[in-house]
């Protein structure tokens, strides 16, 4: 995964809310097995109106997404997060992220900043006409009218994000925690330790 | 030293941490993992890439649902039929081949078992109470009707899952939401959990874990509480369980994967110990009488949009918060409804009886109760059965309830997920209106410009009789 200390650049300021994964990128498109190509997809109902904001000269390719409330609710479908990916964008600012997507985005080394309400606001009204800078090494989000909006960042997951760790090859040098594990539960509760051949 | 009371969620964690991290960050064990043919090619892809191998073949099922055909599946020579779909035959012949491939083992998607994979774990024993289980599809939420931990996860996870049979997180917050009493006739276990979402909202349970609590999960059946738990997700919440009773343990024995002899002892000496202890604090509360809730429909583009049936569609200026108005005039006008409108005035065009949220045989036995003896209207021009396993299918046909759903004009399918998620060909027209007994009434999810009323078998049946929402009480 490429690093992340800091995405500067033109923020799409769309600020809807409750934005589901069915809008971020439609069932259709998930019937890839390849991860590559679903920029093309994403957030095609909107795209059908032809002043959309996606496919707007000033925005195309910009790094950073602006939503509202409870941003990625719904299917759990990693599709969402690589369809941003392919339309470039680096990193999403709401209020909030619904769990499932701001895992998947995290895996796909997208950084999801949580800020309040009335800062997002602020951010939706600058991206309009400059662009937003986020420093994730200091956890803040800046514009050029210093503004200076600072924001929680799981550890694990910054640490992650910054080095562009692979959390699978992380996990599998555990291998011996996980061994000591399933002998513990196999003589402990059994039943789970393997469901009988059917 | 007294043991601090805890819920029914944090003792299936506390059972399942292989190593806790400074920061909180647990890696959790996972029990079962259910694939499918849509979320896993690319998790499978990239095992193959790094020359990884699948930890635990043994805890994990394949099972194709989602692209299939609800159409039978091979011919009368016995050879299949290809799906119409390129993409959706490729994502198909994916899990044939990478099942075989990492060991795996794979239900067919011809086979008796074969199934939604909802309907399929609880259904085979794969899925247990206490149990940890992941599937790449977020109305894994389901299995927790069997107080088991079950959750969607995204295709990295699932990938995590295959090589590590491990996932890193965060404990959730625990959330109650208590609903006590009887439930009138006529009013389901989708009847209450739409109603829950209708409360809490799509973000109710953002970052929680729902356990529902309170007499009247205790009275409903194994499946109803499927019914509910399958639909937490809708409320926001990853999971949500109904602690494991008598009924469970019932439903759970003698199922093909289930324990036998001392494992089924132990098991059930661990699973009694599992309800949450007298005491224990949940984060958040919401506490519900079961008689305020009626049979309910949603008017809108979120599960959260729900009104009894007795009721009108809302005017968007009743709604306080300005964005919440501004979201439901356009619900309404994607819908093309208009405000003050009796929801029992509003004719749709097709119903579907299915998805993992309504498909196990007490649900077709509900619709099947309200159809027969009874014809669909002529104003409806699509009316689909879809069971959620081959099992479930031939169960009720053994009841004879595919001869009640011919009978009353509705057709009776192969089992899969069908016309929930318009990624197979049953799809809803656009502009067209839909009765639907699945999940998500999102926009475009049963189809581009297709409308979705979620409402529960009983009522989508009384739907397809009358051509309206129809309160089934009054059939």
């Amino acid at each position: 995964m490429e690093p992340i200390r800091e995405i500067e650049g033109r923020a799409i300021p769309y600020g809807a809310k409750n934005i589901d994964t069915d809008v971020i990128i439609p069932a259709h498109w998930l019937k890839t097995i390849t991860r590559e190509g679903l920029g093309k997809g994403a957030f095609e109902t909107v795209r059908q109106d032809p002043d959309n904001i996606f496919d707007s000269e000033r925005y195309k390719g910009a790094p950073i997404l602006i939503a509202g409330d409870n941003f990625g609710c719904g299917s759990s479908r990693e599709h969402a997060a690589w369809a941003l990916l392919d339309m470039g964008v680096k990193a999403v600012i709401a209020p909030s992220f619904s769990d499932i997507f701001s895992g998947n985005a995290f895996k796909n080394g997208i950084l999801t900043v949580v800020l309040p309400q009335d800062k997002v606001d602020r951010l939706l009204e600058v991206a309009a006409e400059e662009d937003i800078s986020i420093d994730l090494e200091n956890q803040t989000v800046t514009t050029p009218f210093q503004d200076r909006f600072e924001f929680e960042v799981d550890p694990f997951r910054k640490h992650c994000l910054i080095e562009g760790l692979d959390e699978v090859g992380l996990t599998m040098t555990r291998g011996d925690a996980i061994s000591a594990y399933e002998a513990k539960t196999a003589s402990a509760l059994p039943f789970l330790s393997g469901p009988r051949a059917a | 030293m007294t043991e601090k009371a805890r819920t029914l969620y944090e003792k299936i964690w506390d059972a399942h941490v292989v190593e806790r991290r400074d920061d909180g960050t647990c890696l959790i064990y996972i029990d079962r993992h259910l694939v499918h043919e849509v979320t896993s090619p690319q998790a499978f892809e990239a095992l193959r890439v790094s020359g990884r191998k699948v930890r635990r073949p043994d805890l994990t099922l394949a099972v194709p649902d989602h692209n299939l055909p609800t159409t039978p599946r091979r011919d009368a020579a016995g050879n299949r039929v290809p799906i119409a779909d390129p993409q959706g035959a490729q994502q198909l012949e994916a899990l044939e081949r990478n099942a075989p491939e990492f060991g795996v083992h794979l239900i067919g998607d011809a086979d008796l078992e074969q199934g939604i994979v909802h309907v399929v774990g609880p259904e085979q024993g794969f899925s247990l109470p206490g149990a940890t289980i992941v599937c790449g599809d977020s109305h894994t939420a389901a299995h927790g009707g069997l107080g088991a931990l079950a959750f969607g996860i995204g295709t990295s996870e699932v990938e995590h899952v295959l090589a590590t049979q491990t996932l890193l997180l965060k404990q959730s917050k625990t959330m109650e939401v208590r609903v006590e009493g009887k439930l009138a006739a006529g009013v389901t276990p989708k009847d209450v959990v739409l109603h829950v979402i209708g409360v809490i909202g799509t973000a109710g349970g953002t970052g929680h874990v729902i356990e529902f609590c309170g007499s009247t999960f205790e009275d409903m059946s194994v499946e109803g509480r499927i019914t509910v738990c399958n639909m937490a997700i809708e409320g926001g919440a990853r999971a949500g369980l109904v602690a494991p009773d008598e009924k469970t343990f019932a439903y759970v024995k003698g199922r093909p994967m289930s324990p036998t002899g001392d494992d089924w002892d132990k098991a059930l000496a661990w699973w009694k110990t599992l309800p949450t202890d007298p005491g224990a604090k949940f984060d958040k509360s919401v506490h519900i009488d079961a008689a305020d809730i009626q049979p309910t429909v949603t008017w809108g583009t979120s599960p959260e949009d729900t009104v009894a049936i007795g009721g009108v569609v809302p005017n968007p200026a009743s709604f306080a918060d300005p964005s919440k108005q501004k979201a439901a005039q356009a619900s309404l006008d994607y819908m093309g409804l208009t405000p003050g409108m009796k929801m029992s005035d509003i004719a749709v065009e097709n119903v579907f009886i299915g998805s993992c949220t309504n498909s196990r045989i007490e649900d077709l036995r509900a619709a099947a109760d309200v159809l027969r003896g009874r014809k669909k209207a002529d104003g409806v021009k699509w009316a689909i059965v879809v069971p959620g396993s081959g099992l479930v299918k031939r169960q009720a046909e053994e009841e004879g309830l595919d001869k009640v759903f011919t009978d009353a004009g509705l057709e009776w399918r192969e089992p899969g997920c069908s016309a929930c998620l318009a990624m197979n060909p049953d799809k809803v027209p656009a502009d067209e209106r839909c009765a639907s007994t699945s999940n998500r009434n999102f926009v475009g999810r049963q189809g581009p410009g297709a409308r979705t009323h979620l409402l529960s078998p009983a009522m989508a049946a009384a739907a397809a009789v009358t051509g309206h929402l129809t309160d089934v009480r009054e059939l």
